[in-house]
Order: C-alpha cells, then sequence, then structure tokens
C-alpha cells in the first residue's frame, strides 16, 4: 500500500497534483475541530468586512468568519460524499459480483434495472422527493436516497471484471472445492474488485457532492446545515455578488472546485494504474 | 434487416421498462411519503390568511380529486396512470387557471432547443478534438486543452453557471444574463426576436458545452490512444497511408462507437445539468418550470415535469439506439 503510494507520487504527475489538493482539502476540513466560532451563530463577528490580516477570507453580511464556517462546511459536504459513496458501494458491488459471475437471466434482469437507473434524469426525482418530504428531509435521508440511486453506473464496470474473473482458473477450482457462491464472491472474487471500486468510490463521490452543492443551493434540502452548497445559498440569498461581497461566493467555490478536480485526478491516476494497458505505455512498451 | 429488427425489438422493451420503473418511482415517492401533499398545498394556502372551513373542505377535495389520492390504492394507482397516460396533470396551482400540461409544451422548445445544440457541438467538437490529441500525442496546444478540459470535466453544471454569470454579467457585463429572448419583443420569425434568442441562448450553452467538452475529449483521447496501439493500424502505418486517413477511417471510426454509447448513457446527467443551467440564466424551459414550480408549491406541475422529463430523456436514449448499428455495424450480427 506505502509502496504503491510512493510509486504513483513518484511517477504519476495527476496523482502528485490531485494528493496535493485533496490534503489541503482534508487539512481544511480538520480545521474546524479547532474553530474558535460556535458553528451555527450568526452575527459572532462585524459583517462584510473584506478579507485581511484578522479574517483572512473576509465576513459574511450574516456575520460569520468565512474562513471557519468554510471550514465546517467543507467538512460536512466531505462527510456526505463519503457517506453516499460507502453505501452506494454496498449497492453496486453486491449486484455487479453477482450479475457477472451468475451471468444468464439473473444477469440480464439486474442488467435491465441497472440499465434503467443509468437512463433515468436523477434531478427531477431528486426534487420530487424534496417537494413531499419538504422540512423532514434530512441530510442523512438525503444520503440514503441517493446511495439508491447512483450505484448503477459503477455496477456495470465491476460487473466487467466479475464477469472475466469467472473465466479464470481458480473461480474453477473454487467452485471444485465446494465453496458455495456467497464465498467465491465475497473471498475470492471481492479482492480483485477493490481497487475498481476504489477509483469509482472518488467518481460517486464527485458525482454526490455535485448534486448536494446544487441541491442546497436552490434551497431544496436542510439548509441550516452548513454545506458548501449551504454557504452559497445564504450568499445568494443575501445578493453578495451584487453587494459587491465576492469572498462570500469567491472561497466556497474555489475550495470545491479544489475538491473536485483534486478527486477527479486521483480517480484517474488510480485508474490508470489499475489498467494494465496504460502500465505499459508508461514503462514505454506500448507505442514508441 | 431481421437481425436488425431484433435489436430494435430489445432497445424499445428497455426502454418501456424504463419509463415504467420512473413513472413508478414518481408515483411511490408521491404516494408512500408520511407527508400529505393536499394538506400540505392546504397549510401552505392558509398560511397567508384566514380562510373560511368551507372554503377550505371544498379545496381539499378538488385537491384529493386531482392528485388521485381518492379511492384505495389500486383505484389510486389505475387513475395516476391514466392521467399520466393522458398527459393530463390538472390544473396548474401556481398558474391557476392553466393545465400543467400547456405550461409544459410551452417551455419544452426552449429545453429542447438549448440541450440538443449544446449536447451536438460539445459532443462533435469533444471527439474531434479528443481524437486528434489521441493521435497527435506530442502536441503541445492540444495538450494544454487536455490539462484545461481535466480542469473543468469534474466541475458541477451549477458552479460553471454561476461563474460565467459572474464574470459575463458582472465582471464584463456584454451577455444577457437572464430570460430566454428580450422582454419586449413578440415571439415570431423576425430577425430581432431570433438574434435576440442567439445572444440570451450563449451562456447557458457555453456552460453546457464547457462541461460536456471537456467530457468527450477526455473519453475520445484515452479511446484513441488505446486504438493506435492495434496491429491494423501499426499496419496501415508501415503500408504508409496517409495520416489523416488513418486518423479517420481506420482510429476515429473505431474509437466512435464507444463515444455514442456513451452519449446515450449520460443524456440523463446532460440533463440535469440543463435543468440547473436553465433556473441559474432564467431560461424559460422546463428547469426553470421545475424549480419554481417547487418554490409555489405546485404539486401537479413538479410531477408534470418529472414524468416528461423521464419520458423524455428515455426517448432521446432511444433514439440514439435506434441509430447506433449505423455507427457500428457488429450491433446486427451480434443481435
Amino acid at each position: 500500500m506505502i509502496t504503491i503510494l510512493r510509486d504513483l507520487l513518484r511517477y504519476n504527475a495527476e496523482f502528485r497534483v490531485g494528493f496535493v489538493l485533496i490534503a489541503i482539502v482534508f487539512l481544511m476540513a480538520g480545521l474546524s475541530f479547532v474553530s474558535p466560532y460556535p458553528p451555527n451563530d450568526v452575527y459572532v463577528v462585524a459583517p462584510d468586512a473584506p478579507p485581511s490580516a484578522a479574517y483572512w477570507f473576509g465576513t459574511t453580511s450574516r456575520g460569520q468568519d468565512v474562513f471557519w464556517q468554510l471550514t465546517l462546511a467543507i467538512r460536512n459536504t466531505l462527510g456526505f460524499g463519503i457517506l453516499v459513496a460507502l453505501l452506494s458501494r454496498l449497492i453496486s458491488i453486491v449486484v455487479g459480483l453477482t450479475a457477472g459471475y451468475l451471468g444468464g437471466w439473473v444477469d440480464r434482469v439486474l442488467m435491465s434495472v441497472n440499465d434503467t437507473f443509468i437512463v433515468l434524469p436523477l434531478f427531477p426525482i431528486l426534487i420530487l422527493f424534496y417537494f413531499v418530504l419538504r422540512d423532514s428531509m434530512s441530510t442523512l435521508l438525503l444520503a440514503c436516497i441517493m446511495a439508491s440511486l447512483g450505484w448503477a453506473y459503477d455496477a456495470r464496470l465491476i460487473r466487467s471484471v466479475a464477469m472475466s474473473l469467472k473465466q479464470r482458473e481458480f473461480t474453477d477450482t473454487a467452485v471444485f472445492s465446494g465453496m458455495t457462491t456467497r464465498e467465491i464472491l465475497a473471498r475470492e472474487h471481492l479482492p480483485y474488485v477493490m481497487p475498481i471500486v476504489f477509483s469509482t468510490t472518488l467518481n460517486n463521490m464527485n458525482w454526490s457532492i455535485g448534486l448536494e452543492v446544487t441541491l442546497a443551493v436552490l434551497g431544496f434540502m436542510d439548509i441550516n446545515t452548513p454545506t458548501i452548497g449551504g454557504m452559497i445559498y445564504w450568499a445568494n440569498q443575501h445578493t453578495a455578488i451584487v453587494a459587491g461581497i465576492w469572498w462570500w461566493i469567491a472561497f466556497p467555490i474555489l475550495l470545491v472546485v479544489m475538491t473536485f478536480v483534486g478527486l477527479y485526478l486521483l480517480a484517474v491516476s488510480v485508474n490508470a494504474y489499475i489498467d494494465p494497458r496504460s502500465r505499459l505505455a508508461r514503462v514505454g512498451g506500448g507505442r514508441s | 434487416m431481421r437481425s436488425y429488427f431484433h435489436y430494435a425489438l430489445k432497445r424499445i422493451a428497455q426502454f418501456a421498462l424504463v419509463v415504467f420503473i420512473g413513472i413508478n418511482l414518481a408515483y411511490v415517492i408521491t404516494h408512500a411519503t408520511p407527508i400529505d401533499p393536499v394538506e400540505q398545498s392546504i397549510s401552505a394556502v392558509t398560511s397567508f390568511g384566514n380562510t373560511a372551513p368551507e372554503a377550505i373542505a371544498e379545496m381539499r377535495l378538488s385537491l384529493q380529486e386531482l392528485y388521485g389520492l381518492k379511492g384505495n390504492w389500486l383505484e389510486q394507482y389505475t387513475t395516476f396512470w391514466r392521467r399520466v397516460l393522458n398527459a393530463d396533470f390538472g390544473p396548474s396551482l401556481s398558474a391557476f387557471p392553466a393545465p400543467v400540461s400547456s405550461l409544459i409544451a410551452r417551455a419544452l422548445p426552449w429545453t429542447i432547443g438549448l440541450l440538443g445544440f449544446a449536447t451536438l457541438v460539445s459532443w462533435l467538437l469533444g471527439n474531434l478534438l479528443g481524437g486528434l490529441a489521441g493521435y497527435y500525442q506530442e502536441n503541445r496546444s492540444l495538450k494544454l486543452l487536455g490539462v484545461v478540459a481535466m480542469a473543468l470535466h469534474p466541475v458541477p453544471y451549477y458552479i460553471i453557471a454561476l461563474t460565467l454569470m459572474i464574470v459575463f454579467g458582472f465582471l464584463w457585463p456584454v451577455l444577457p444574463i437572464s430570460g430566454g429572448s428580450a422582454m419586449n419583443l413578440a415571439q415570431g420569425w423576425t430577425f430581432a426576436f431570433v438574434t435576440s434568442v442567439a445572444t440570451h441562448s450563449v451562456l447557458p450553452a457555453l456552460s453546457l458545452i464547457l462541461i460536456g467538452l471537456g467530457s468527450w475529449f477526455l473519453g475520445m483521447r484515452s479511446l484513441v490512444s488505446n486504438v493506435v496501439t492495434e496491429d491494423h493500424v501499426v499496419y496501415a502505418e508501415i503500408a504508409g497511408v496517409n495520416r489523416q486517413r488513418i486518423l479517420g477511417s481506420y482510429v476515429m471510426r473505431n474509437a466512435l462507437a464507444p463515444q455514442v454509447t456513451g452519449l446515450a448513457m449520460s443524456l440523463g446527467g446532460i440533463f440535469n445539468g440543463a435543468v440547473i443551467t436553465e433556473k441559474v440564466f432564467g431560461y424559460p424551459g422546463v428547469g426553470t418550470l421545475l424549480v419554481d414550480a417547487v418554490y409555489a408549491g405546485d404539486y401537479g406541475l413538479v410531477l408534470g415535469v418529472t414524468t416528461v422529463s423521464i419520458l423524455g430523456v428515455s426517448l432521446g436514449v432511444l433514439i440514439i439506439d435506434l441509430l447506433y448499428p449505423l455507427i457500428d455495424p457488429r450491433v446486427q450480427v451480434a443481435a
């Protein structure tokens, strides 16, 4: 694990940039634990102050320090993304491995459902959820809903790996030595799909954070929990751009863009590391 | 031809399944929640002031009929499907008494125009540039484009739209940032109206294109850089086939098939992006309609737009799927 990390850092520029970006983002999130202000209080500092030595990122029209507010917001946003990614991984691993290993009609049925969830426009459906749930829509509930909607694409990837694993000799050995299907999937196949599960986790986090920001900006979720989307929502409510309070909008956007680009670069470079073809190209074995 | 028929039949069955699951999902969401949409609409109305109890009772009855909440669950379920199939979602509460279907019909051309144009431009341009970047891997400007695409592609639509709006609306105000056309123009095929629509579409279309471009570019680049290592390309190069022909007919043609499938698979996501982009720029399409309907508590309109989006997106996917064998003749053999 440490060796892989060192190799990636040494040979892969994309991984290096992504790693640095994500490290900064996580550092920000970690700082929220030592924030000098209570997170939900407003008017604790002078409102509308531009960035200065005292307030690094300025203060909001609601009298909050943008920097410290941002540390908590990014922590909640990241936590949300990780929660959705982990929950949806459970579904996509189970569906992907089962469909790939069993094949036949089980595969056809599962993949039809799978393709349905890939095609469906999820945003209107999420809005419909908010519309009927209104104030009972908590962050946790939203995470569960999004996890049960956002597993399909990755299940297909995992299925394709599982299909090739099924052809390998060790699967036959496992079958002949009397392992049950569940044991084969959990003990023999699961370790092989873990790398691709890891890279899809990063992509799924990007997806869920993007939707979370979008929903929160529109006010379609619990806007009193500080998140990046929630911050932009309140800035829009106070017409921060027109009023010239640019720092209230600019810093959340900057940080969340760093998160997206960082996660994406990590996912891309991990993917390239897993794919033997591109590894071959890197050492010069591919096209000269 | 028979195998194409077989293939088409399978795609149509998948389309029917998507619509079936999607509409059922909408039904379950709206009917199996602990919150009663009728009571909610009533409380939203009554919170503005005192209303006579008889008026409330009357309103409750008509709302229950409209929402199909009368009778047992089987009756409710069949009523729901009948309304969906007849595109009858009752009158809109926020634009009373205009029917929901006419509001959606008015908004739909805007969305289809914006979405269709932006998707087509970003797909064609992204694939072309991506193909070039995958083939001419040492080209400096194409490499730079790759870095830009990597930075733009993972950013969600809302952030790009908001950034464009700040840049071109406030910092350098050269383009209109709100609406679908200038307010004072009559809608029709006049020069002034068409140019007004075009200038109003620039920013919404640009924010959709910027993100789409990045993803098609990156996809095509990696596909092409895999195809060029294959034997038939190496053989063509050794045989001295000119490079443009190799790129066009030997490499890109092969890499195009997965990109068409990719378009079908990401259509839902692109639609999500269009919804939010429309709202940011106040574009008069179904996205703005949907978000405003939520703010106004207009149940029929929200349900109507959701249903129409599910139908529309899966229809778009079906059309791409049916055209797919034109690009990849292998499908006909396999099916």
